[in-house]
């Protein structure tokens, strides 16, 4: 099977078998330049196995496919200097302060010292943030530190954003500037690929695939989703996907 | 080498911003010098000593009088007869019986010396075994002082007399400091950076880091560079501590013994990452180390000598890098050994770093 060379993200059959469970079974899709991808599932769907096969944390146990132009198999590395992540858990150094961390990553993805200033004032003034600047990581509410870590991984420009769950445990009104911030960047060119069980996020973007054990069961835009499905909401396309479901909650 | 130094100036930030760790790095070789040489000590003192003296004659008198004015003895008594004596031994009333036999003093002048008896209550092995020694040391010695101021010479004096070279006051303390030191590096730099490494893991931290293009090497080595700085300002505090309160200074070079630290810190450190690489909690990695640290000192001769080991343990004790440390340490700070002397040691602890090195290189993964 060919893949997409124009798409920044372009897998095919990709699996993950741990033992004798498959977490991720044969999966394709293709995902565009400044595309917000949304990746859907139940818990335990096997969202985070595929995106940790994508950003080189983890091996396929087979399939292939292209992220940012490189093999996932066999470039992980290279991948990674065109990528930018934001985990599940929050994983900055809560003991650091706010530049700090933004220092380090900046430093680890080779920006120069006045490059990560100024683009680190740059994104705390329009985060309102710039008071915070020397605050230790740890002291800052959940909010924040989510939108810190988004911050983080765009500091360096990467041409794809990775996301796993970026709002859990957050507040609607934070959640609705996080994803703000997430429209932000994809208009500046920046593709966003978004995993999430909250159905409404759905709708902020261009395209979701919805996982159901495993396996992609849809993928399009929700408008067309809904439509195919004959649902009000993305919630009743999700419902009515995952009624089968074996795994999970 | 750019993230290298952005990745160091994060790790001594941690470092110094904890709460606990500076404070320990100080204090931790402070204390251990302060305590621990007085407590793990194998030095017999205050045996209490009845002496059966049946010869009464200058000699016997003069053995008396060393015994009952050595700090190691609490004199007791002189009995007259060997059965009350015994008695007494059996009661625990006295720890050891020196016996000097009628005509003892005489027998030694005429070249044909009578045999002195020493028993000791042996419950207490160690005061048992250790005291009996002293008393042989204490009474061939005073022997040889009464021969000496008769003007006699050629005269052979029965007991042998053991001279402890190297550590001559038999100051067990003395013995004990290098190992201590080995010890807390095998603390500090062996156990820290494992649990360092392990709660990064546990805390998702390291996942950021293993998504970004840093190099596995790159980033084991700023985890590993601050822990080499602290080993040697704790062998230095150590050195420093010991010196102030017992005057104990390294016969051989100082540079030989920073030398010998610093290869053992990388290879400990080295093992600490390998630790970290195979657990995913802090238990598991707790309960790794400990057990690795317990196999290191009390394998590797620190607290009792590998000679008196069974012999299976003494060839298990050639695949222990702190064996080959602790040689090192005793023979540069209390005997005064050269590098040279000492080839085969440091050439065993530099393979062994070189071992767990590429170890630590080949185990730490970022992905699965």
């Amino acid at each position: 099977m060919t893949h997409c060379n124009d798409c920044l993200i372009s897998v095919r059959d990709l699996t993950k078998k741990f033992g004798d469970f498959t977490a991720v079974d044969h999966i394709s899709f293709d995902v565009g330049p400044g595309e917000i991808f949304g990746f859907l599932g139940a818990n335990g769907a096997g969202k985070t196995t595929a995106m940790r096969m994508l950003c080189g944390l983890s091996y396929p146990t087979s399939g292939t496919g292209q992220v940012a132009g490189y093999d996932i198999n066999r470039q992980g590395e290279r991948i990674k200097a065109h990528i930018g992540y934001m985990s599940q858990k929050f994983s900055l150094y809560e003991d650091l302060t706010v530049f700090e961390n933004m220092r380090l990553y900046g430093g680890i993805y080779g920006l120069r010292r006045k490059e990560v200033e100024e683009r680190a004032d740059a994104i705390l003034r329009r985060l309102d943030f710039l008071e915070e600047r020397n605050t230790l990581v740890g002291s800052l509410p959940l909010g924040w530190k989510q939108k810190l870590a988004f911050s983080v991984a765009t500091l360096h420009r990467p041409k794809i954003i990775f996301l796993d769950e970026p709002t859990g445990g957050v507040d609607p009104i934070t959640r609705r500037q996080f994803w703000e911030m997430i429209g932000g960047a994809a208009a500046g060119g920046t593709t966003l690929f978004v995993t999430t069980h909250y159905m409404d996020e759905a709708e902020y973007c261009g395209r979701v695939s919805v996982m159901v054990d495993g396996r992609i069961m849809a993928l399009d835009s929700p408008a067309r989703l809904k439509k195919m499905y004959g649902a009000a909401s993305m919630d009743e396309v999700f419902r009515l996907l995952a009624r089968g479901a074996e795994r999970g909650g | 080498m750019r993230t290298l130094g952005v990745l160091l100036e994060k790790e001594f930030l941690q470092l110094f911003r904890d709460p606990f760790m500076p404070k320990m790095i100080v204090f931790f070789p402070i204390l251990v010098m302060l305590i621990f040489p007085w407590v793990a000590t194998l030095e017999v003192k205050d045996v209490r000593v009845t002496v059966v003296d049946q010869d009464n004659s200058s000699l016997s008198r003069l053995i008396s009088n060393e015994i009952e004015h050595s700090a190691y003895f609490e004199f007791q008594e002189v009995a007259k007869d060997y059965d009350r004596a015994l008695l007494r031994l059996e009661e625990d009333r006295t720890d050891a019986i020196v016996s000097i036999p009628a005509g003892f003093e005489e027998s030694l002048l005429k070249g044909s010396p009578k045999k002195i008896s020493i028993s000791a209550n042996a419950v207490n092995a160690v005061k048992g075994s250790v005291g009996s020694q002293y008393l042989t040391q204490i009474t061939g010695s005073a022997q040889q002082e009464f021969l000496q101021e008769k003007g006699i010479q050629g005269l052979s004096v029965p007991e042998v007399t053991v001279t402890n070279r190297y550590n001559e006051t038999l100051v067990y303390r003395n013995y004990m400091i290098p190992a201590l030191m080995i010890m807390l590096l095998i603390l500090v730099c062996g156990f820290l950076p494992a649990l360092n490494i392990v709660n990064e893991k546990e805390r998702g931290t390291i996942e950021q880091i293993n998504v970004t293009p840093v190099k596995q090497s790159v980033f084991m080595l700023a985890k590993l560079i601050p822990f080499w700085v602290i080993g040697l300002v704790v062998v230095a505090i150590s050195i420093f501590t010991s010196f102030i309160l017992y005057g104990l200074v390294p016969s051989g070079s100082w540079l030989e013994v920073f030398l010998a630290c610093m290869i053992f810190i990388i290879l400990m450190s080295a093992l600490g990452v390998v630790v970290a690489n195979y657990s995913s909690t802090m238990i598991e990695a707790i309960f790794l180390m400990f057990f690795v640290i317990m196999i290191f000192v009390l394998m590797g001769g620190l607290l009792t000598p590998i000679e008196s080991m069974p012999e299976w343990a003494q060839y298990f004790t050639f695949i222990l890098p702190s064996r080959y440390f602790n040689t090192i340490m005793r023979a540069t700070y209390l005997k005064g050994a050269s590098i040279l002397d000492l080839r085969l040691e440091y050439a065993a602890l530099a393979a062994f770093g070189l071992i767990f090195g590429l170890l630590a290189a080949i185990t730490y993964r970022k992905r699965s």
